[in-house]
């Protein structure tokens, strides 16, 4: 099998690209979640802020404002095909150089900084860059811009055995009761079940790009998928927190299999500005 | 649907004893943007003593980081951050005259209680709305701290701002009682 050259330049470009569409352009299907929360809701103050998510995405669209002042860290995830050769340079500073393009011309906010010192750098990189290798000859990017509002009610938890599956149930219910309105509701809620520490952290973070309604694809998992969708409809949370019955649009699980002496459940939070786009070369 | 009350800057006692927490607020006229690292050094230069860079009194902060403005824009997207960042600080602020903070998402009990002891108002703005809220600031400029970027101090002259008194002179949070009402656990 011959292998496929893909050059850094062409993947530095796709980036530009993306970093500046998934800040502008929400998808259709979290389009139509708003637009079903607006239905769904009573109260004239939560089907006011569905309003203005609806008149915000337009004028983000049509004007190219960025959706939210936070643009976020840019989270990048990479399918690299193990057939493909990237030529010209290194793979992370092309993101890099990508991401600081898409920001600059955009005028999209640069977040990142120094942990400690607070300096920020200016420019919005590093990006927060994942690479899964597959098989065949594609490379495929993803860009999700994470906002901090809703990342810093996120949690990774270490449990016991012996806390079971109803346990697991309860914290993740539990979490997004006590994010309350800090993380703009209606969330989504990525959770990762297994792995590792960090393991579990990846793959709810990943969760988070799957479209709303779309099920994990082993029967339990999307059932229990629903269940906590209907329980955290319950909390009376609603948009922006101020009450109503659409307080997450999905729960999105994935699973991977872990150690005899642990239960590790990540919850990744994300906002109602569900960002993310991709592009395949 | 409820017509909103309009208010014109500063806010007077007479202004807030009006408000009552779902109220809509369209606010007009000046407001100041301050966020983590602003705040830190406001705080700072109180407790030493100094003068602070702009006169609080009667004012509102507005929590925010904009995007930068595109050209012929006054602002970029401006929608709120998340407060309970500045709740270490909102209570020092107040005691200096601060009647007014925007923002998203709940207080600490410091914040509700200095709220009803300097008699001042939280407001809520909608969250992941920056586009759409940025069509409310006519005009703005950088008051302070300049090398912080998009968490500098910044003037925003404002006309009908969009918001939600959230917690009020008496004690009362919204997303409390909003959260009680439509509870089915």
């Amino acid at each position: 099998m011959s292998v496929r050259e893909i050059s850094v330049d062409e993947i530095t470009k796709t980036i530009r690209r993306l970093c500046m569409e998934s800040n502008t352009d929400l998808g259709d299907d979290v389009i139509e979640a708003y637009k079903k929360g607006l239905e769904t809701e009573d109260s004239p103050v939560a089907k006011d802020i569905f309003r203005q998510y609806l008149e915000n995405a337009k004028i983000s669209k049509e004007e190219g404002i960025a959706l939210c002042q936070d643009t976020g860290l840019a989270v990048v995830f990479v399918e690299l095909g193990q057939d493909v050769h990237i030529v010209g340079g290194d793979l992370y500073k092309a993101i890099d150089e990508g991401v600081r393009q898409g920001y600059k011309d955009g005028y999209l906010r640069p977040s990142s900084l120094d942990p400690l010192t607070r300096k920020n750098f200016g420019d919005n990189t590093p990006a927060i860059v994942h690479i899964e290798m597959v098989p065949g000859d594609k490379l495929k990017l993803t860009v999700a811009p994470k906002g901090f509002g809703s990342e810093n009610m996120s949690r990774v938890v270490l449990f016991a055995p012996a806390v079971g599956v109803e346990g697991v149930k309860k914290y993740i219910i539990q979490r997004v009761d006590e994010s309350g309105p800090n993380p703009c509701p209606p969330v989504v809620v990525g959770v990762g079940i297994g792995g590792t520490f960090e393991k579990a952290a990846l793959i709810a973070k990943k969760a988070i790009t799957r479209p709303l309604g779309q099920r994990n694809p082993n029967p339990d998992i999307a059932k229990l998928e629903l269940e906590l969708l209907e329980e955290i409809n319950k909390l009376g949370i609603g948009p922006q927190g101020l009450g109503g019955k659409v307080t997450a649009f999905d729960v999105h699980i994935e699973t991977y299999p872990t150690h005899i002496a642990s239960i590790p459940v990540a919850v990744n939070i994300q906002c109602h500005c569900d960002r993310h786009k991709e592009a395949v070369l | 649907m409820e017509e909103s009350i309009r208010i014109t800057t500063p806010l007077t006692d007479e202004i807030l004893e009006k408000l009552n927490i779902g109220d809509r607020v369209l606010i007009s006229g000046i407001i100041y943007t301050g966020r983590d690292a602003a705040h830190k050094r406001l705080v700072e230069l109180v407790e030493k003593g100094e003068e602070l860079p702009f006169d609080i009194k009667g004012q509102i902060i507005y929590y925010v980081g904009p995007t930068p403005p595109k050209p012929g824009m006054a602002i970029g997207s401006a929608g709120p951050t998340t407060s309970y960042r500045m709740d270490p600080y909102a209570p020092i602020l107040m005691e200096k005259g601060l009647k007014g903070m925007i923002g998203k998402g709940s207080r600490g009990e410091n914040v509700i209680e200095a709220i009803k002891k300097f008699k001042a108002v939280y407001f809520g703005a909608t969250g992941g709305a920056g586009a759409l809220i940025s069509k409310a600031v006519k005009k703005a400029e950088v008051v302070a701290y300049e090398d912080l970027g998009p968490e500098a101090i910044r003037r925003l002259e404002v006309e009908n701002f969009p918001v939600i008194v959230v917690n009020d002179i008496h004690g009362r949070d919204l997303y409390v009682e909003g959260k009680k009402k439509y509870r089915a656990l």
